[in-house]
């Protein structure tokens, strides 16, 4: 994790934003991330974000549960203790299918759920920097981040020309901590705005 | 702007009012930041007392065994079985709503689906206490779990339905909780954001997990619910399957019928939206939210109440059918001397003019679209369906192999209606808490389809409609028309 310098800019309508996207991306600026109040189709795509595995991952986590059910009950049923329930088959596989699914389908729930939460980091207790409130209300908030050969006011007067309606420069941890939020714990101040 | 000109003229906008992202925020969460009402201290009064009356009951059944209550060993399930089988049913329209009409592509769950799910979970959770204090020695209820065991290690019979139940009913508990919880985070944000307070702050800020609305984050936030929307859909038709199982694999007469899991699942869907009814007529008058919950939701979920209603209604026609063309004596005894008429014949009767007549009603618009007419509607079906537990349950068993254990005078204890009155008091508890303090909306959907369902597009696009093709072309086909980008946003 580290402190970093960025230029903010907010934008309250996503068909402004979407060709600031562009034009931010052409002009070979770096963007952090843009943080929205809700999902706005395209705009990962737009940002040239690749596409999520976590499908991919749902879809092993369920075939965990799928072979631990199967294999569980065979073993129980067949070599652990076989009982004898009105002469039926100890390998009962037909009666297995409701075990079964449901454990695959909460395996793949659980485990979907937790990696999600790892990859986002996302726990509770955990606080993060926030570069404007209203970025979960309604604004859409392109975070650039500054190089040491960027130019700021270029920057400010880019994101401007681009439709930002309100524009500064943070600095500011990009990481996580343990924290609260009802109490000051920025680990960084933000320096006055140029 | 849209690149399509027509709109058609049976959708109804989905929030009505010429609303900002803003208006949403605000419309929502203001109720979280308002002081409780009288009313919400008198509802959650009444809730509390039936959930410590319901305790009081728990309570004497634990420390004096079921005899507390009046089942027999005729009428083993009683009224305790119906009520487990009620309270899941109801547990099904949550996950219907969210996850069936998500891939249904139904616009219209985003005004509901928050507190239907929400409903689900309470549900599930009072339909949960029944099966594990029937029990009798609820402390060994950890039994049922598959641990190795000092006593040999036993094992559960995973044969055995009743241990299905097990696995369905806590993977369905778990993967709702789940699917509710992740949808809530970036709202739980929302509201931490707009917190001016010091508690409100902390409390938002634990609850919201330090979501930031990040764009990769909300890509895998749409992949995961997406994905269990899909896993949910199969499971919530798996899990009232697997309760039907409890009878369906039985021997005994008026319950051994394969119709049982299409019944039991249509019967669910059924009267969980009911519920969703009862609740939400409530909730839109008592926090204002009549722009969200529309009586173009309220005509919807109307519209499956009637479709399900008929399915269930073709179900019982079905099981009498069968009975007669079985030509099984018992079949046929059991369903025209035992069920539709015989000492309870009156609960069967109930349960049809409830369930499948009633709701006949619905066929015309006028009454799909009264706010009073459904309110009554959704508590008059949830009647019927507790008799339709009600009759499958004690009608089938009353008069069992031996006349000399017949029972024909089954009535519950107080203990008993003191158990189920307690389930609707940790239900009404649950949901009082949750709409106080949880936004009962999804904020960041209903705000994801406000621009393409709002009454303003719905506006813009009556004056699309009126240009002439020329005209519609200079306005949709502006100067970045040629960028990738924007073409990816108006997808």
């Amino acid at each position: 994790m580290s402190v970093k310098k960025f230029v903010v800019g907010c934008f309250d309508d996503e068909k402004v934003l979407f060709p600031a996207v562009s034009k931010v991306r052409k002009a070979g600026y770096k963007i952090h991330d843009v943080y929205t109040p809700f999902p706005v189709h395209g705009l990962d795509h737009a940002m040239g974000l690749r596409e999520t595995s976590l499908h991919t991952a749902g879809f092993i986590y369920g075939l965990t549960g799928t072979t631990t059910a199967v294999t569980f009950m065979s073993w129980v049923f067949t070599k652990d203790w076989p009982v004898n329930i009105g002469g039926k088959p100890h390998f009962a596989l037909p009666a297995w299918i409701p075990i079964t699914f449901e454990l695959t389908v909460l395996m793949a729930a659980v485990g979907m759920v937790l990696t999600f939460c790892y990859i986002c980091q996302l726990a509770p207790f955990i606080k993060k920097h926030h570069f404007h409130v209203r970025a979960t209300d309604d604004l859409f908030v392109m975070v650039i981040e500054c190089t040491e050969k960027t130019n700021e006011e270029e920057l400010k007067n880019f994101m401007a020309g681009a439709g930002a309606k309100e524009i500064n420069v943070q600095v500011a941890e990009t990481g996580w901590w343990i924290g609260r939020y009802d109490r000051e714990q920025q680990l960084y101040k933000e320096p006055s705005v140029a | 702007m849209s690149l399509i000109k027509y709109e058609s003229p049976i959708r109804e906008p989905l929030v009505d009012g010429h609303k900002t992202y803003h208006d949403v925020t605000e419309d929502i969460c203001h109720t979280i930041e308002a002081k409780p009402t009288r009313l919400w201290y008198i509802g959650f009064g009444i809730s509390v007392a039936l959930l410590l009356f319901g305790v009081y009951s728990v309570y004497r059944e634990v420390t004096y065994g079921i005899g507390q209550w009046n089942v027999n060993r005729t009428i083993g399930w009683g009224w305790d079985i119906t009520n487990f089988v009620w309270w899941v049913g109801i547990g099904h329209a949550g996950t219907l709503i969210s996850a069936i009409l998500l891939l249904f592509r139904q616009g219209w769950r985003t005004g509901v689906n928050r507190a239907a799910e929400a409903m689900t979970i309470f549900a599930v959770m009072c339909a949960g206490q029944f099966p594990i204090f029937h029990m009798g020695r609820v402390w060994m209820a950890f039994f049922t779990l598959p641990y190795p065991n000092t006593r040999g290690p036993l094992w559960p019979n995973f044969n055995s339905p009743l241990m299905w139940d097990v696995f369905a009913i806590s993977t369905y508990f778990t993967v709702s909780l789940l699917f509710w919880y992740s949808g809530l985070i970036p709202d739980l944000a929302t509201v931490r954001d707009r917190a001016k307070t010091k508690f409100r702050k902390h409390f938002y800020g634990v609850a919201a997990f330090g979501w930031t609305g990040s764009t990769k984050h909300w890509q895998r936030h749409e992949s995961l619910s997406l994905v269990l929307a899909g896993l949910s859909t199969p499971l919530v038709l798996s899990v009232h399957t697997i309760v039907s199982f409890d009878f369906a694999t039985s021997i005994v007469p008026g319950w051994h019928t394969t119709i049982f899991p299409p019944y039991f699942v249509a019967g669910a869907i059924f009267s969980g939206f009911a519920m969703v009814q009862t609740l939400m007529l409530i909730i839109r008058r008592v926090m204002n939210l009549e722009q969200y919950i529309t009586l173009g939701h309220i005509e919807a979920m109307n519209k499956v109440i009637v479709l399900t209603g008929s399915i269930v209604g073709v179900a019982y026609l079905t099981e009498l059918f069968m009975a007669w063309y079985s030509m099984g004596v018992y079949e046929q005894d059991h369903f025209f001397k035992y069920r539709i008429a015989g000492p309870y014949g009156w609960s069967y009767w109930l349960m049809m003019t409830c369930n499948v007549v009633s709701p006949q009603l619905f066929w015309f618009k006028k009454l799909r679209r009264n706010i009073a007419f459904t309110f009554i509607m959704s508590i008059v079906v949830n009647i019927g369906m507790w008799f339709e537990r009600f009759v499958i349950i004690v009608t089938s068993v009353y008069r069992d192999y031996l006349p000399s254990s017949w029972s024909i005078y089954y009535r519950p204890s107080i203990w008993e209606i003191g158990f189920y009155l307690g389930t609707f008091g940790l239900f009404f508890t649950c949901f009082f808490l949750f709409a106080k303090y949880f936004p009962v909306i999804a904020i960041a959907e209903i705000k994801h389809v406000l621009k393409t369902t709002g009454e303003t597009y719905k506006n813009d696009m009556e004056g699309l409609e009126k240009m002439t093709d020329e005209q519609f072309y200079e306005v949709t086909h502006h100067d970045d028309h040629h960028d990738s980008t924007v073409k990816v946003a108006q997808h």
